[in-house]
This record gives structure tokens, sequence and C-alpha cells, in this order.
């Protein structure tokens, strides 16, 4: 339960048990600017290696802007900037001389709607395998088979991996763009809301599964359901107003906060 | 209490309910009664505003086949394959000018294809904010220009243009190569069918690109975002990802480009050259159909002469209902191999 020895997050209230943790991307003194508006304000947090870590907080705190600079995403539109630095395995991310397409072969994303491209199940999976690798046809099948069975979906798929990926259902096409991400050995998964469009039972799918992604994956999620990230999380973080106002382990996030705030939000009394 | 609560909710639903409904629902039968008339009305307008449509097509389609029966009766199938166009002996072939239709066509799209995507993919895409308003309008504009215009500069700018610095150059450079020094042989007139191409390309160019811009803008930004997620470059965000998701519209659009370049007229008419002869040189003057037709129904003075004009009309007509047809047959495969 030492703390001394490592560099957790500088926020005063943080409470971790992080031994013999890795850190597998460290944000500190992160601002974001929307044009002039400062939409994050010097956030310092920490993912862990083979842990899911959540993101809660009420709408327009800042979760999604955060998850988005973890892949530069922002970097598509103009006047958007971030300033601080962001280090996956010991490299600032938010280098300009970060490849950004190695950065995102890295740094996966699943989306708060499902994103199937416009073509068939088989080929949304190999599309992005053949990005970055040349397989013969037979490897490639294999590889295709694995990621559906990553994001168990398989069995649902098998016999119709020909047809359009939008013509799947919303839960099974949000499991393809998992299968997705997955096919091209990402090392962090970032979840956006994942299954806010989705059902109860999809939506619990979609649960299992990051539980299970976790073994090989760091995960970062972020949510607007408490009761999931109580459920899926290991590390929990409470962002307000652009701020990281509180960010410890899930069990002691949900029972002992000790930010008023962060008590507040989860009890319901705000957001 | 409870009972006390409960019952205003009996008396509304039951036994005052039941009058009340009657007048109401009466009321609503009289105001219903009164719609009726201008609904009767309104969907009598809107079936008679389409079946003028076929009417109409129809109508042109009987006055095309009905004026060019008496050219089509005397030449008969010959009037497709002769080159021969001579109005002293009155004897009347097409394939020149559907030579030249086509041709100028194909030209055009293969310019104005590749181009008007490019400069579609650049304006969504790529494009600095400031600099996205300015080439809009421009393109804009550039569809806007009236055709007679654009046969004015053809004839008088850019052939000229073309004839000293850029068909010497092509002649020079495509003399060794088989195949390719017959199509750019012979004198360089600055007119010809290579010339009525680049200008029909300009003048569909604004089409294809307004077109595609709108449809690139249409697809939702998570879709890229979930591309680019994945390590796409801006190529292959474009290529696989923007460019199947609105090839419905992107079809659309070339088509409508397409159709414009076949029946384009009067800026042909200026930079084709006008003549009635297939050339194996894209260099040489050749014509089109509605080239032909516009350049010669006010001195047809025989039966056979006008009718053999109108027997153009109808060709151009059933090459334009083909390419249609080819582009719809397109889309149907296209969605069939991509699994709808």
């Amino acid at each position: 339960m030492t703390m001394a020895n490592f560099t957790v997050p500088t926020v005063s209230n943080t409470v971790a048990s992080t031994e013999g943790l890795v850190e597998k991307i460290t944000v500190q003194n992160l601002d974001f600017f929307y044009g002039d508006h400062r939409a994050l304000k010097n956030i310092n947090v920490s993912l862990y290696q083979g842990k899911v870590t959540a993101f809660i907080g009420p709408s327009g705190c800042g979760k999604s802007t955060l998850l988005r600079i973890l892949n530069r995403m922002y970097d598509l539109y103009p006047n958007q900037r971030a300033t601080g630095t962001v280090r996956l395995d010991n490299e600032d991310i938010l280098s300009p001389s970060q490849d950004l397409n190695l950065l995102r072969a890295k740094v996966g994303m699943v989306f708060q709607k499902p994103t199937p491209f416009p073509m068939t199940i088989y080929e949304n999976i190999a599309f992005g395998i053949r990005l970055y690798e040349k397989l013969p046809k037979s490897e490639l099948d294999g590889r295709v088979q694995h990621a559906l069975e990553r994001a168990a979906l398989w069995t649902e798929v098998k016999d119709k991996l020909g047809a359009n990926g939008q013509s799947l259902s919303g839960g099974q096409q949000q499991r393809l763009c998992i299968a997705r991400t997955v096919a091209v050995r990402p090392e962090v998964i970032l979840f956006d809301e994942p299954c806010s469009a989705l059902d109860p039972i999809s939506t619990a799918k979609i649960e299992e599964l990051i539980d299970e992604l976790k073994e090989d994956y760091t995960i970062a999620i972020v949510t607007h359901n408490m009761q999931q990230a109580a459920r899926v999380s290991d590390f929990t973080a409470f962002m307000y107003l652009g701020e990281l106002v509180e960010y410890g382990e899930t069990t002691k996030i949900f029972t002992a906060p000790n930010d008023r705030r962060t008590q507040d939000y989860i009890t319901g009394r705000f957001g | 209490m409870t009972s006390s609560g409960r019952k205003p909710v009996v008396d509304v639903a039951y036994p005052a309910g039941g009058a009340m409904t009657e007048t109401a629902s009466s009321d609503r039968a009289k105001v219903l009664n009164k719609l009726r008339f201008s609904d009767v009305s309104f969907k009598f307008l809107t079936r008679a505003a389409a079946i003028a449509v076929l009417i109409i097509l129809s109508g042109i389609i009987i006055s095309l086949i009905h004026g060019s029966w008496p050219a089509l009766r005397q030449f008969g199938f010959e009037f497709l394959v002769d080159e021969s166009w001579n109005p002293v002996t009155e004897k009347f072939g097409a394939i020149a000018p559907i030579y030249g239709t086509i041709v100028t066509s194909i030209i055009a799209m293969l310019i104005a294809v590749p181009v008007g995507l490019f400069i579609a993919m650049f304006l969504t895409e790529l494009c600095p904010m400031f600099l996205r308003r300015p080439i809009g309008i421009a393109i804009e504009l550039l569809a806007g220009i009236p055709s007679i215009i654009y046969g004015i500069w053809g004839l008088f700018v850019f052939a000229p243009f073309l004839q000293q610095h850029v068909q010497p150059f092509l002649i020079t450079v495509f003399g060794p190569i088989p195949i390719l020094n017959e199509m750019f042989a012979g004198p360089p007139y600055g007119i010809g069918v290579l010339t009525a191409g680049l200008i029909l390309a300009i003048m569909v160019l604004p089409f294809i690109t307004s077109i595609s811009r709108d449809v690139f803008e249409a697809v939702p930004p998570v879709l890229k975002e979930a591309a680019y997620g994945l390590g796409c470059t801006t190529w292959e965000v474009a290529r696989n990802v923007v460019l199947p998701f609105t090839r419905v519209g992107v079809i659309g659009g070339v088509m409508l480009g397409l159709g414009r370049a076949l029946g384009e007229t009067m800026a042909v008419t200026f930079v084709i050259g006008n003549a009635h002869r297939i050339s194996g040189s894209i260099l040489a003057p050749g014509t089109t159909i509605s080239a032909t037709i516009a350049n010669e129904f006010t001195e047809a003075v025989g039966d056979i002469y006008t009718s053999s004009l109108i027997a153009l009309g109808l060709i151009l007509f059933i090459i334009t209902f083909i390419v249609l047809a080819a582009a719809r047959l397109m889309l149907m495969r296209l969605n069939a191999r991509l699994g709808k």
C-alpha cells in the first residue's frame, strides 16, 4: 500500500493502490483548448497496463475530450490544441513529430455510435489488418475469425461474412467495431460511451467483453452510466467542468469519495 | 378519500362522457368533411403532375420517332453505320456525329471525373477553412457561366493556345509511340475533337465537383474518425470509407455531368470544327449530334434532310437513355458486391 515510490497523479486527493502496476499512459499538466475555450484544466492521470479506467462526470465535463487526446483524434479539426505531456510508454504523443497513423494503430477507439464501414463484415475487419500487414488469404481469414471471436460475434456472423456490416443490429455492429479495433492489435483501447446506443442485453455483452479484453489491453472507458463504471472499471476518474476532481480505485471512489462533488455526483445530486 | 378521488374519473369516462364524445366526434366529422374536398383535389393535383411527366416524355418520344420515320425508312440500318452526310445527294448517315458525341464525352469524363473528385476531396478533407469558401464559390460560378461564353472563349482563346503550344507538343511526344501516334496525328488545327472534349470537361467539372462535395460532407464525421482511428491516412479514408459510403451520390453527379457532356451544343459547335467524318486522330475536326442539329436545322430544306436531323435527335435520346440504364445497372452490381 505504500505509494511513496510511485509517481501517482499529483491531484491532491488521489487515492490508489498502484503497487506493481505499470503506467501505460501518463497524462501530465494537460490543458486543452477549443479555440479560446479552455476545455481541460491541468489534468494529471495515469492509465495502468491491463486495467480498466473509467471516466465519469456530467455532460460537457471533458471526458470525451480527454479520450480524444489519447489518440490525437482532435488533430483532425482546426482550432483545437493540447498543451502538456501525454506519455505512452515514455514517448510523448503530443509532440509534433509523433506519427499519427502509428499512434492510432497502438491506441484503438470504439465510438458512441456503432461505425461499421460501408463494406462486408469480413472486409470491415480485414481492412484494418491490411493497413499494417500483408498476409496471405488463409492467415487473414484466421485473423478475422480470431478478432470476431474475441468480440463474441463469430458464432452470429460466421455464415454471413459477405453481408454488409451495416445490415447487423446495433449491438452486433458495436461488437463488429470492437473486433475491428482488436484486429489491428492495439495496446490501448478507448471506449467512448460504447453502450449508450444499445439495449441492456447488448450492453451486458459489451461489458463482459471489456472485462475479458483487459487481460491483454489497457482500457479507458467514458460512460454516463455509473453502474457501468462501477461494474467494469478498476480505477475511476471523476471529472467536472474540465477538471479532474478525483481519481482512484473504483471501489474507493464509489464507496468513500474524498471530494464533496464526487459524492454529490455519484449519489445523483447533480449531473 | 380514495372513493371521492376516483369519482370524477368515472364520471368523465362513462355516463356524461358518452354524449360528449359523440358531439366531439361529429364536430370532427364536419371538419373532416370540409377538408375532404381539398384533400381529394390535393391528391388529384399531385397525381396529375406526376402523370404530366409521363405524357410529356412519351409525347417527345412519339414525335421523335414520327419525325425521323422518313429518314429511317429510306436508309434503314445503313443510317446508323454510314459516314456520308451529303445534303446535295440527300444521302445521310449518323455514325460520324455519334462517334464525335461519344468520343468528346469520354475525353470530358476522363478528365473531369478524377479532377472533380480530387477537388471535392480536397475541399472536404484537406482544405484550410479560409480557402474553402472561395474555392467553393468559384466552382459554383463556373457552373453558372452560359455555354455560349465557353464557346467564344474556346474558339478565340483556348483553341489558338492549344494550336500553338499544346498540340505540337502532343504530336512530337506521341509521334514515335504506336497507336498513340494515330490518336495524335495530323496538323494542329486548334479546333477539333480534343478541344471540344477539354471544353466539355471544364463545363461538367462544376457539376461533378459540387455534387461530390455535398455528398462527401454528408459522411458522418464519426465514421471518418473511426477510419482515422484505425490509423488510416487521408487517402485511405477517402478511398475506402468516403467513396463507398457516397457512391450513389457520386455516380449521380457523374451521370449528371455525362448527360450534360452528351447534350451540350453551343460550346461544342464553336470548337469542334463541324466536319462529318471520323478520324482516328482526336486532333482532327469532327462533329457531335447536337452540334450537327444546331448547325443545320435552319438550312435543312428537303424532307429527308429534316427527318435525318430528327433521327439524330432520337439517337441522342437513346444514347442518354442507355447511359442512365447503365448507371442503374452499375449501382445495382456495386450494391450486390458490397453485400447489400
